[in-house]
């Protein structure tokens, strides 16, 4: 990997993290152009990239280290890129986290912060729910998948079952249904 | 802090039950599961001080959970708490997914995990439907509260404004309603 690519990459994801308001996948569109013009990724592979990030536990936004490891060369160096375009996602946004949290930490009994804590939480319980119905649209839910998604709700309000369980109940129940292509055929 | 009893944790239990958060979100539903993890499990944060963190989070640059991880982190350990949450959250899945990217490029194909993720996302889904009845539960009291869910759902889900727009036209709103009053108007 030239000094040029590690410099592309630091640039690039440097940049995305601090634009990246409302979270990663804002940056997408961004990031699929510039590694395509970069020579790392065609549109197609970029898709791929997009989908084992999404399937993979942990946070959606890793597709950069996907990003950075083809960028390397998938090989030893693809590692290093991997880790160097994940540093330079994390880190600046990171720091303005890290500088607004101990604003907020050193502000405990200011009245500003209980008008922010009382008055934001029922936006964000709206935002939730948002982020629920999007999630499903966008994942193309069959009428299969939302009487599942039904039910484990159901489980995970009424009951006090191990979410991890439900989880893994749910992806053999797809697995299986999958396989007798009951869904998504 | 208020309403909270428990022993600071160390830089290792912050990275360790980032890990844990992590691990469980196959298929998505990351915030329903630090809440479940770090509110009902820990009891680290309240309800309201989680969800303001959750929001204040979202407007700012960056992955939403990551940043999450950054400022419970601080809250503990500063700097260094910071760094362990943030390294628990991501270390194991840079990890997955870069073993998932070698698979990826030396065969070129997706791995075949789809059918299973089929089932794993209505689950996710469930769990942040679920975040919202149990969190709705305690935060949506009162007709202005309720109105303040209404108008952030609709304009998020339905008009599909970016975030930072939809919170312009609710956020004053939402500060002049959560504002602390003297005591004659309990709410």
């Amino acid at each position: 990997m030239s000094p040029k690519t590690i410099l592309q990459i630091l640039a690039l994801f440097g940049t995305l993290s601090v634009l990246s308001i409302g979270g990663g996948n804002t940056v997408l569109p961004d990031m699929q152009l510039k590694s395509e013009a970069n020579g790392w990724l065609s549109p197609k592979q970029f898709a791929d990239l997009f989908a084992i990030s999404q399937a993979a536990p942990g946070p959606s936004v890793l597709i950069v280290t996907l990003v950075g490891y083809k960028a390397g060369g998938t090989g030893l160096w693809g590692v290093v890129g991997a880790v160097i375009a994940t540093l330079a996602m994390v880190f600046p946004a990171g720091l303005l986290v890290y500088i607004t949290a101990r604003y907020w930490n050193s502000a405990k009994d200011a009245k500003w912060r209980k008008a922010v804590e009382r008055g934001f939480a029922p936006l964000t319980v709206g935002l939730v729910l948002a982020s629920g119905v999007i999630v499903a649209r966008s994942a193309d839910h069959s009428y299969g998948e939302w009487i599942l998604t039904a039910i484990a709700t159901l489980i995970f309000t009424c009951t006090k079952a191990n979410p991890l369980l439900v989880v893994g109940a749910a992806g053999l129940i797809g697995w299986i249904a999958g396989n007798f292509g009951w869904i998504h055929p | 802090m208020p309403n909270t009893q428990y022993p600071i944790p160390g830089l290792l239990e912050l990275a360790l039950t980032f890990n844990k958060i992590a691990l469980a979100s196959f298929g998505g539903g990351l915030s329903a599961w630090s809440r479940e993890v770090v509110v009902v499990e820990r009891k680290w944060m309240t309800e309201e001080e989680f969800l303001s963190a959750l929001t204040i989070c979202r407007i700012l640059p960056g992955a939403n959970q990551i940043n999450l991880a950054v400022f419970v982190g601080v809250k503990f350990r500063g700097i260094a708490g910071a760094s362990a949450a943030c390294a628990g959250l991501i270390f194991v899945p840079v990890l997955i997914v870069l073993a998932l990217g070698w698979f990826y490029f030396a065969y070129s194909k997706v791995p075949a995990f789809k059918n299973v993720l089929h089932g794993m996302t209505p689950a996710a889904v469930a769990m942040t439907f679920a975040m919202a009845l149990k969190t709705g539960q305690k935060c949506l009291g009162s007709a202005p509260a309720v109105a303040l869910f209404v108008a952030m759902f609709l304009l998020s889900a339905v008009v599909r404004v970016p975030l930072l727009l939809s919170l312009v036209i609710c956020g004053p709103f939402a500060l002049w309603w959560g504002w602390p009053r003297p005591k004659k108007e309990a709410a």
